[in-house]
């Protein structure tokens, strides 16, 4: 399926910025199952610094803001063919040993609400089977809303809030996954929604790490693992190591911020 | 005890000036026959001079948590230390052989974890390591050198027995008194040092700054632009920032002067931005990057580990090394002595039980009287239990302390650490020593500075030698062949 | 250079001569205070006033009491803008700058710091106070001999020296501001004590009291002074002289850095005002507004040359 996507990142700020800088994970690369075409990002009111691999070998641009900007606005624009491999990513590659996947982060650590959902997973024999219910557990648990306390919830948080979007399901999913023995980590980038173009915002979901299959992906909002709609982007231990954007400035000004995504068909 | 005869001394330990007999051992001879035709209150006159020159000179270093104690001396002792050359030339090959085996195994643990796969590192000394930064996988740094500077903490307890301690592979401190040491014992004695032929070390600035060259970055062109990162004049070892800093010829700097400029990291000068080359940071790990680490940091400078590694700039040492000077990676430097080297390791490593091994802890309980226990990522001498000086009360507070926290902790068997004399009131008196040379490594070899920092235990039978504990230094001469 | 560095030196050499001259503030009140009672009080009152710790002082303290004054400049832990606290401040700095001083500048300050902790750990009697003015002055004169024949004479030198004389020359414009009606023409009381006792205190807090005799062969004039202390060149407290010398410094940079800053312009402007070397044009636009110019103007400098030079972020 070729996709074409359109992300624009709009921040504008209710004074000057005298410094900031944003690091962006916003490449998507090409692997098996998924190539891109084209991809260019395109930065107004800032510039890029420099751009290089992460740990986890994420292309990030190193983005600093034009001196006292009041906005500043990032763009992707490309194509990528994507193929359905129904969620298998493949064997790990790359220096980052297993064990990594396995270590607890702040937005994925285990509070007595996850304990209790790890002691109420299904566990059978098919790996694939367990983590398919787990997954549909959460869903069940927390049902999709928006209308969360936080952008940065805690897996515990998660489920005592009893809603959450797609980041705060993939940190549930990864937190159990992890206490029951698989590697797991935090996905982030594009899905289309069959049903329009324009998209609310970029789309999370987690992979974890099973026997023989090596890396799944498990998008828990929708209750499937990832098919031909999905662009893969970034990948983390967590939504802070994959975010699309994350950064710091120095100044008091409030940060707003608009986003506009298409992904389509071509 | 008389001044100028043999002294008394704590039979146990071997004395680096008499050995365990009553006259002076070969590298002392000429010392001791130019101290017997000296006078004590003499020596006193000039160790207070010394006192008052380091006071004025500004050789001075604060106490963490003591705001009263603001810029306290180091006690300098001007009995100095004195190695054989024959005898350095062992310790020297052992240091450069443990030094390149810490490279080679930094950059392992940061690739493909060879010495994991096989077999002779349990991946849980990595993955429960807060040292191990995972923002360095997969990253070669410049020159593919990890630990630039490193400072190997040694003790001897025999004539030929040296025992590695701790290899200090994050920001070793102390050269500058290793050089001040020395500057004020030509100062004061010149006269010694025309009878008694010293290897000298004031090289050591020249050294850093031409093994700091060598590991330029990619995005370096023309002469390389060296700077020195401080936290600032508040830190303990401001003094040693500014010296290293004026005495290679580069730019003293603290976060605040540098910012990512043009995809490198640059320096607020007087005519705008000018790129660094090679950054020898003294800010720990977690202060270096407030984008990557703690976001708190006041320190270091957003995007810098960024910039670093899309190959802009060179951190010295590079982040992440201080796994290797972790205590529980330590009990495995033998391993990883031979892992990487093929060798045998040189020099002892003393032997070290993991209180997170069950065995190992109920021996150290059973045992805690007898032995040393330290905290595994601790420094400076602080929050040890020296078993054999301890009270009853103390060995049963930290034995809670253990229990309810095991991992946190390794234990060792107390060392008879030797002793060197100092000079007192009553003439000369035997004190425990430790010595920390300084190694610097290059992509053109290893270089280890003859001698190093001695530190020594001021009060009679001590045996922490820490600044912070009240430990004094001397200057330690390494004779000529 | 680092511009935190430059920064670091002209507040450095600042400090040390503000401590200079409020070193001499206390030798002018002191001995107005033992040769004229009656006048002290308001003296001590101008005196407090031109250090511009007038307000800082009676915060804390009630009256007008010379020994509390003198207490409170040199030392009082109260008082952020004492001498000790001042030669602190510029210790710290030089700390700060380090690498950029000889070492015979740094032990010079050093030991400057380590001699006035000691000596004004404890208020100073009466009898001491001659002698620990005295120590003030020659320990800030090491510094300032040891600067002179160390240091490359380069940009580090070039801010070391605008700071020291733009402080020099704030400090004569404050004491002026202070007395500037005793030194108009309009206002002639020759010879009446009063008078004599206030010329001799801005003579005495400029340290220039002999010199003034030695040019104007002894013939105390209001207007003499005032001409003094603003315009002759010959004098090195005058605004004229001072600038004369920032002007330098700033163009040795100007040169060196090949950039020419508003900083430039605005010494360049202040300097026109003393070029014509007019007293009676100064008295006819008004000698406090004069000073008042002058004042606001050297602000605006300071401020522009810690923008151009980059000193902070």
């Amino acid at each position: 399926m070729r996709l074409t996507v359109s992300h624009r990142t709009h921040y504008t700020y209710d004074a000057p910025v005298p410094y900031g800088l944003q690091q962006i994970r916003l490449r998507p690369k090409s692997r098996p199952g998924q190539i891109v075409e084209d991809w260019a990002i395109d930065v107004v009111g800032g510039q890029v610094e420099v751009t290089f691999e992460d740990e986890h070998a994420n292309t990030v641009d190193l983005v600093s803001f034009a001196p006292n900007q009041t906005e500043i606005q990032i763009t992707c624009r490309g194509t990528v063919d994507v193929e359905n491999m129904a969620g298998v990513v493949g064997h790990q590659s790359g220096y980052v040993p297993m064990w990594l996947f396995q270590r607890s982060t702040a937005l994925t650590k285990t509070g007595p609400l996850v304990q209790s959902l790890i002691d109420d997973v299904t566990r059978s024999d098919n790996a694939l089977e367990t983590l398919h219910g787990l997954s549909d557990q959460i869903l069940n648990r927390v049902p999709y809303s928006t209308a969360q306390s936080s952008s940065e919830l805690s897996a515990e948080d998660v489920l005592r809030e009893g809603r959450g979007v797609c980041q705060d399901h993939a940190h549930v999913f990864i937190t159990v996954a992890r206490a029951l023995g698989f590697p797991a980590r935090y996905v982030s980038g594009y899905l289309m929604m069959d049903d329009r173009a324009e998209q609310d915002a970029s789309h999370a979901w987690a992979e974890a790490n099973l026997p023989g299959l090596g890396w799944v992906g498990f998008d828990i909002s929708n209750g499937i693992s990832p098919d031909g709609r999905y662009v893969r982007v970034a990948t983390g231990l967590d939504y802070r190591g994959a975010a699309p954007i994350s950064g710091m400035r120095y100044g008091n000004a409030v940060e707003d911020m608009t986003v506009s995504l298409q992904v389509q068909q071509q | 005890m008389c001044t100028f005869g043999p002294m008394a001394k704590l039979p146990d330990f071997f004395d680096e000036m008499y050995g365990r007999g009553t006259e002076p051992r070969a590298p002392y001879e000429a010392y001791a026959k130019w101290f017997g035709g000296e006078n004590n209150a003499r020596l006193l006159e000039k160790s207070a001079e010394a006192e008052a020159l380091f006071r004025l000179i500004g050789v001075t270093f604060n106490v963490y948590g003591d705001p009263d104690a603001s810029e306290r001396l180091i006690p300098f002792d001007l009995v100095p230390r004195i190695i054989a050359a024959q005898e350095w030339a062992k310790v020297a090959r052992g240091i450069e052989q443990r030094v390149r085996a810490l490279n080679a195994f930094l950059h392992d643990i940061y690739h493909r974890q060879e010495i994991v796969r096989a077999g002779r590192l349990p991946a849980e000394m990595l993955a429960l390591n807060d040292a191990f930064l995972p923002e360095m996988i997969g990253m070669s740094p410049p020159g593919g050198i990890y630990t630039h500077i490193v400072g190997t903490d040694l003790v001897r307890t025999d004539d030929n027995e040296f025992y590695v301690l701790e290899d200090n592979a994050r920001t070793p401190s102390g050269v500058s008194y290793m050089l001040e040491n020395r500057e004020t014992m030509l100062h004061m004695f010149p006269e010694l040092f025309s009878k008694i032929r010293v290897q000298p070390v004031s090289q050591y600035p020249r050294s850093l700054r031409r093994s700091l060259s060598g590991c330029v970055p990619d995005a370096c062109s023309g002469r390389p632009t060296l700077a020195v990162l401080t936290p600032g004049i508040h830190n303990s070892a401001y003094y040693e920032h500014a010296f290293l800093a004026d005495q290679m010829s580069a730019e003293l700097v603290e976060g605040h002067d540098l910012r990512v400029v043009d995809g490198r990291v640059a320096m607020r000068t007087t005519q705008g931005y000018h790129p660094i080359d090679v950054l020898y940071r003294r800010v720990d790990d977690d202060f270096l990057d407030p984008l990557t680490f703690n976001p708190d940091s006041m320190l270091g400078v957003p995007g810098i580990m960024d910039v670093y590694r899309a190959g802009g700039i060179t951190i010295a040492n590079a982040p992440g090394t201080g796994i290797a000077d972790d205590k529980a990676i330590y009990s495995y430097m033998p391993d990883i002595v031979e892992f990487y080297t093929g060798e045998k390791a040189i020099l002892n490593n003393v032997p070290t039980h993991r209180c997170s091994e069950p065995d190992a802890l109920k021996y150290v309980l059973d045992n805690l009287a007898e032995l040393v226990v330290k905290e595994v990522h601790g420094s400076g001498g602080y929050g040890m239990l020296v078993g054999p000086a301890a009270s009853k009360k103390e060995i049963s507070d930290f034995r809670k302390k253990l229990e309810s926290n095991p991992d946190n902790y390794i234990a060792q068997p107390t060392l008879a650490l030797s002793t060197v004399p100092i000079l007192t009131e009553a003439g000369l008196a035997p004190r425990h020593v430790d010595l920390r040379p300084f190694v610097l490594v290059s992509p053109q070899g290893i270089e280890v500075t003859p001698g190093g920092l001695t530190r020594v235990a001021l009060s009679e039978g001590s045996l922490v030698v820490n600044s912070s504990q009240g430990g004094g230094t001397k200057d330690t001469w390494v004779l000529e062949e | 250079m680092l511009g935190k560095t430059a920064g670091g030196l002209f507040w450095m050499f600042r400090y040390l001569e503000r401590a200079e001259n409020t070193a001499r503030m206390i030798d002018a009140g002191l001995r107005i205070s033992l040769t004229r009672s009656s006048a002290a009080e308001s003296e001590w009152t101008s005196i407090l006033s031109s250090t511009g710790l007038r307000a800082a002082y009676h915060a804390t303290h009630g009256t007008i009491d010379g020994p509390q004054i003198i207490n409170f400049l040199l030392r009082d832990p109260a008082n952020p803008g004492s001498i000790l606290a001042g030669i602190e401040t510029a210790r710290e700095n030089a700390r700060l700058v380090r690498t950029a001083l000889t070492r015979e500048v740094w032990e010079a300050v050093n030991e400057c710091y380590m001699v006035l902790k000691t000596t004004l750990a404890h208020p100073i009697d009466d009898r001491d106070l001659p002698r620990v003015l005295q120590i003030i002055r020659q320990r800030s004169a090491y510094v300032r001999g040891a600067s002179h024949g160390t240091m490359v004479r380069n940009d580090m030198y070039n801010f070391a020296r605008i700071g020291t004389f733009f402080e020099r020359a704030d400090n004569t414009a404050r004491i002026l501001d202070q007395k500037y009606y005793i030194l108009l023409p309009s206002v002639r009381f020759v010879g009446s004590p009063s008078d004599n006792v206030q010329w001799e205190t801005i003579l005495r807090a400029t340290s220039s009291t002999r010199a003034y005799q030695t040019l104007h062969e002894g013939e105390n004039d209001p207007r003499a002074i005032a001409r003094f202390l603003l315009l002759d060149r010959r004098l090195p407290r005058s605004l004229a002289f001072c600038y004369g010398k920032i002007s330098e410094n700033l163009g040795y940079l100007e040169h060196e850095y090949g950039t020419r800053h508003i900083c430039h312009e605005l010494v360049s402007n202040i300097c026109e005002k003393f070029k014509a070397d007019d007293m009676n044009a100064i008295f006819e636009y008004g000698l406090h507004e004069f000073i008042g110019d002058f004042l606001r103007d050297s602000a605006s400098l300071g401020r522009q040359i810690e923008i151009d030079y980059r000193f902070s972020e």
